[in-house]
């Protein structure tokens, strides 16, 4: 026989970090400028080596209230009195330069945040300029939003996204807000500040108006002390379902519209007239994708009892091939996890997993020595009740359960307080549709799994909270009828209203 | 000489069914100006835990009918409705204390309410819906569905077409109702459960509940099974209680929350929408 | 380069095997059609993903010599004459006169009646355990002539000393589903492959996938061939666009993965060779290629008997690659030989 195993391991090809120019330390991004923040800086660090990038400022009480000042002069002299035409133009300028700076960014995500350099290279990035090229042509176009005419803009956004995909939440979060009139304040994830601290650089680039869009950074207490500031008109949030709750216990009567975009425990159901191959990489790619830091992941393979074993086989020699290690080398499959105390909950979970009964199973990966790291783990003979097919864990862990009956698979599905995305696999067309009707989650993807576009909505049912992102949907979260804003909502017409004068 | 008439014991309406509040407690009807009119049931916590019970039953049913089918049961309640006009305008008349061509004026009004969101219920969802143009190999809708199980404080003081106003627009997707009806003013609420009943709307799909707003309405709001609360006359609540305290109970199971306005709610689409969840379908598009 | 012996197998056998021995075109039929469909988008877009490895340094070094070695250079004109022939048996031997550390390719293939011609120029260096020569037969491209006229087309050819025979399927009967008719020529011309000694030419089974134009039908007809006795599936005659692309490839490997496991996996499962053909004209799309086999099937079907390109313009592209890696500058087309 030939030589083997050699041609698998790839020589290492890594993305090269000289396409960066990053500061020693940043401050916070304000009015147009960088400032240093009043809390204690702290260092973001790479997760992959445990290096530290740079210096990251905290925004104080004193700063939050400096940005949301900054956003409201900015909303009350320029932007809202901007066309929509011209706030457009500045989306589109934005997009473009995220373009000509996809590397960049895609490198900056990677170190950052540990995904692998194809994933932000191939997948974050682009979406990043697709979302703001997608909202920015809708910046004049409002009447069409699907609130009636001359619908307006909500005032000052206040913005908190995660750690999983950093730069592409932001646009998620800055393009519809910007494209329907409003200013923002956002403050990334403590432990991926970076891309969003370059896409400051973007902004000055791009010659926005100062205040307009304003980069705060810090951990939970800032984004505690933003969403719960008073001049601000709009929350928008993506995170833990726990963190959600908290928001939206704290602005209850407060008048801010809140979008929440939470967590999920994505059923991924296949049925044994799967298209097998292509069933196989889904779940993979369900589960396995940037690490499972996807709140969308298919963290729960629901497979028809007759093809289970077939189908768990198949995936341990698929998982068998994928590779882990440096973020930057651009054959890496899986990356590093996020942070030491996600790790940490992984395991932990992991861990109650293996003690309530789950079989365990573990692709044989070198992991490297320094660094956070989990390699990719299937769990089987999980039931409905073990923790580990009901709690989020974030992760690169899959728990495979089955079933006999399409009624079966749905009640199963259903069966958990989230409800953000779900996955079918089958090659029948009417079951399929039968089936996704049924599914009560706001995303389903039928032979296939985590797909995204700027055109389509995304967001949860139930617990996964509420609001869509992304498509019309997603222009309106940021929008209010001007007819119902006029009414002083719901103050109805003189000729139904009777009843009883107090 | 003139007969004696048979007063109606007015009672709650869940699962189809008139039963007694299980508390066995019931309060006293008068008009404006004290007049007894009835005796109401007074619901309690567990009366408001049967009625959740009853809506999420139905629920299946009720949000898989066709919006066709929808359309024409709720199309009928505004038929029956017509031939009792009298019946309710006598009602609103003692229990609002308004003269009777403003009791005309709010019936006629409610009977046009349904018929307005009849007619919506096999079309909202080509409004709110959308085709998307991904860029890619894959064919992607969204379409609105009901939220499940909604919880409403009807307006308190349009007793009729305030509550019509409240429950009409929940139902159209698809979702089940659990209502608490106007306090002071609740006899024209039993006598749309009669309605109701008689009608082609599927026992548990509208529950109505009689009684005090503030004792029942945190008991809904907490309610793990209750997907989303409309507090629409929950403005002004007894004693300490406030809706945002409802909204904060509600928010431990990130439910989805109306806040209150004043008057009767105006007909939109966005009332309808507002308790829609938007589901987004991917799936491949490849001919070979 | 180690060749191992062609799977003997008496035709037919697999089938017998698999589904039976009361074998009709119904059970067949059953058969094929309950295979699990191909959805086409994740096919595409895996193949999409596999072909965005990066392979550099020592990986690539290696990956343009393997490539050589498992090149079957070709040529199937009507122009075609002994010289050519001769002249691209030269350049398999030696396919870099600049630099005779390049290795040899697998084979070369060529219409049967050019079969001799390449025998002889290829002297000594044929062989079971040389170049091999590969011949085309079975009405070529089309397949469209009668089964005695197909069966004498490979006669014929192995008689010359043909080691590979490359047979089309008839796309015509399996696209109006007489799938049992193409069943049994593949067995006839299977047994017509046998030579006097018993042994077998190894028989590639060429779908044409291009004419076949669904995944499913490529699906089926790699199983219908493997289970007739194919030793080799091979995706296209190049007479037909598309000819070899990386879906369907991964497809046919796929397929070959499933039975490999269905007859054993690592305790003695049966290993098909598999043959894109047709389209493949760089390094680098012959590197993704590479990328499949080992990804999907494993690194040991990178061996000629369980893999090869049917290429002409392929060799001298990797060739010109293969000079930068040495010298470390580009190299240009006047620096490679024409065969």
């Amino acid at each position: 026989m030939p030589e083997t195993n050699r041609f698998l391991d790839y020589a290492p090809a890594p993305e090269s970090t000289a396409i960066l120019n990053l500061r020693e330390s940043y401050g916070l991004f304000i009015d147009g400028e960088f400032s240093d923040g009043h809390g204690e800086s702290f260092p973001t660090i790479s997760p992959a080596t445990e290096a530290k990038i740079a210096q990251i400022s905290t925004a104080d009480a004193s700063d939050v209230d400096r940005a949301v000042a900054a956003a409201r002069r900015a909303y009350t002299r320029t932007w809202s009195k901007l066309s929509g035409a011209d706030r457009g133009k500045y989306l589109f300028r934005i997009a473009r330069l995220v373009q000509e700076r996809a590397r960049e960014l895609a490198v900056a995500e990677s170190l950052d945040n540990g995904k692998p350099i194809k994933e932000s290279r191939d997948v974050d990035v682009p979406l990043v300029a697709a979302w703001f090229f997608y909202y920015a042509g809708w910046a004049d176009k409002l009447d069409y939003a699907g609130l009636g005419p001359n619908p307006r803009s909500l005032g000052v956004a206040a913005q908190v996204i995660p750690w999983n995909f950093p730069l592409l939440m932001l646009a998620w979060k800055i393009a519809p807000a910007l494209a329907a009139g409003n200013t923002v304040v956002i403050k990334p994830a403590e432990t991926t500040p970076l891309t969003a601290l370059i896409f400051a650089e973007i902004l000055q680039q791009a010659d926005l108006p100062a205040g307009v869009v304003n980069i705060i950074t810090g951990a939970g207490d800032t984004g505690s002390l933003l969403v719960n500031h008073p001049d601000v008109n709009k929350v928008a949030f993506t995170g833990s379902t726990a963190v959600g709750r908290a928001i939206a216990c704290s602005t209850a009567g407060s008048g801010k519209k809140l979008t929440l975009e939470l967590g999920g425990k994505a059923a991924n159901i296949v049925f044994d007239d799967a298209p097998m191959d292509q069933a196989i990489e889904g779940i993979v790619n369900g589960i396995f994708f940037n690490q499972g830091h996807v709140c969308c992941a298919g963290s729960r393979l629901l497979v028809q009892e007759n093809v289970k074993d077939e189908v768990v086989d198949r995936l341990k020699a698929r998982l068998s091939t994928l590779r882990l290690g440096d973020p930057l080398d651009k054959n890496t499959d899986i990356g590093a996890i996020n942070s030491r105390a996600q790790l940490e909950r992984i395991r932990e979970l992991s861990d109650i997993g293996e003690q309530e009964g789950a079989e365990r199973w573990t692709a044989d990966c070198e992991i490297p020595k320094n660094g956070f790291w989990f390699a990719p783990t299937i769990f089987t003979n999980v039931s409905t009740s073990h923790r580990i097919a009901r709690e989020e864990v974030f992760g690169p862990v899959l728990s495979v359960l089955s079933f006999r009956t399409p009624a079966e698979a749905i009640s199963k599905a259903n069966n958990t307080p989230y409800g953000l995305s779900a996955g079918i696999w089958s090659s029948n067309g009417s079951r399929v549709l039968g089936v996704a009707d049924k599914l009560r989650a706001g995303v389903v993807w039928i032979n296939t799994f985590n797909q995204f576009d700027p055109a389509s909505p995304f967001g949860g049912y139930k617990e996964s909270g509420y609001g869509r992102e992304g498509g019309r949907h997603g222009l309106a979260a940021y929008l209010t009828s001007a007819a119902l804003e006029s009414s002083g909502r719901g103050s109805s017409s003189a000729a139904l209203t009777t009843g009883v004068s107090k | 000489m003139t007969r004696l008439t048979v007063p109606k014991t007015y009672k709650l309406y869940i699962g189809g069914k008139f039963p007694r509040s299980e508390s066995g407690r019931v309060y006293q009807v008068t008009t404006p100006k004290g007049v007894f009119l009835a005796n109401a049931a007074q619901a309690s916590r567990k009366d408001a835990r049967d009625a959740v019970v009853a809506a999420r039953a139905a629920s299946t049913g009720w949000a898989g009918a066709t919006g066709y089918n929808r359309g024409q049961v709720l199309y009928r309640i505004a038929e029956l409705l017509e031939g009792r006009r009298a019946q309710f305008v006598e009602e609103l008349r003692l229990s609002e204390g308004v003269s009777e061509s403003a009791a005309q004026r709010q019936v006629d009004a409610a009977i046009d309410v349904w018929v307005w969101y009849a007619g919506w219920a096999d079309k909202y969802v080509q409004v709110a819906g959308n085709g998307n143009p991904v860029s890619g190999p894959y064919f992607n809708i969204s379409t609105p569905e009901a939220t499940g199980v909604v919880a409403i404080i009807a307006p308190q003081d349009s007793s009729l077409l305030g509550l019509v106003s409240v429950i009409a627009p929940a139902l159209v997707s698809g979702n089940t109702v659990v209502v608490v009806a106007s306090e002071r003013a609740p006899l024209a609420a039993i006598s749309l459960s009669e309605v109701l009943a008689t009608s082609d709307v599927p026992g548990g799909v509208i529950n109505v509940l009689t009684g005090s707003p503030a004792e029942i309405a945190p008991w809904l709001a907490s309610h793990a099974d209750v997907n989303a609360l409309d507090l629409s006359g929950a403005e002004v609540l007894a004693g300490d209680l406030t809706w945002v305290d409802l909204q904060i109970a509600g928010a431990e199971t990130l439910k989805r929350v109306r806040a209150p306005e004043s008057g009767v709610p105006v007909m939109s689409v966005e009332r309808i929408t507002f308790f829609t969840e938007t589901k987004t379908v991917w799936h491949t598009k490849g001919i070979i | 380069m180690t060749i191992e012996q062609a799977i003997s197998l008496a035709p037919a056998e697999r089938a017998i095997q698999l589904i039976g021995g009361d074998l009709t075109e119904k059970s067949l039929r059953l058969h094929l059609e309950g295979l699990p469909g191909v959805d086409a988008v994740g096919l595409e877009a895996r193949a999409a993903s596999l072909g965005t490895r990066s392979i550099k340094t020592t990986s690539k070094a290696w990956a343009l010599d393997k490539i050589i070695e498992l090149i079957d250079l070709t040529t199937l004109e009507g122009s075609d004459t002994p010289g050519k022939v001769q002249s691209l048996v030269a350049k398999a031997m030696i396919p870099d006169p600049s630099d005779l550390s390049a290795p040899r390719v697998a084979a070369v293939c060529v219409y049967g009646d050019m079969v001799p011609y390449a025998v002889k120029a290829l002297g000594a260096a044929g062989g079971e355990a040389g170049i091999h020569v590969a011949a085309v037969a079975t009405a070529f491209p089309s397949g469209r002539a009668s089964l005695p006229v197909k069966i004498a087309d490979t006669r014929d050819a192995v008689s010359f000393g043909a080691d590979e025979i490359d047979m089309v399927i008839d796309r015509g009967a399996f696209l109006s589903g007489r799938y049992g008719l193409v069943f049994d020529q593949i067995v006839a011309v299977k047994e017509a492959c046998r030579r006097e000694d018993g042994s077998y030419a190894h028989l590639k089974v060429i779908l044409e996938t291009g004419e076949l134009t669904t995944y499913d039908n490529v699906r089926r007809a790699s199983w219908l061939a493997i289970l007739a006795g194919g030793d080799f599936i091979k995706t296209s005659t190049g007479k037909v666009a598309p000819a070899a692309t990386l879906p369907v490839t991964l497809l046919m490997l796929q397929v070959v993965n499933d039975w490999y496991r269905l007859t054993g996996g690592a305790s003695g499962g049966q290993r098909i060779g598999v043959k894109p053909a047709g389209g493949i004209r760089t390094s680098k799309d012959a590197i993704k290629y590479l990328v499949a086999v080992a990804e999907t099937v494993g690194e040991e079907w990178l061996q000629p008997h369980l893999f090869r390109f049917g290429a002409s313009s392929l060799l001298n592209d990797v060739l010109l690659q293969r000079q930068k890696l040495t010298s470390g500058h580009y190299s240009g087309p006047d620096y490679v030989t024409v065969d």
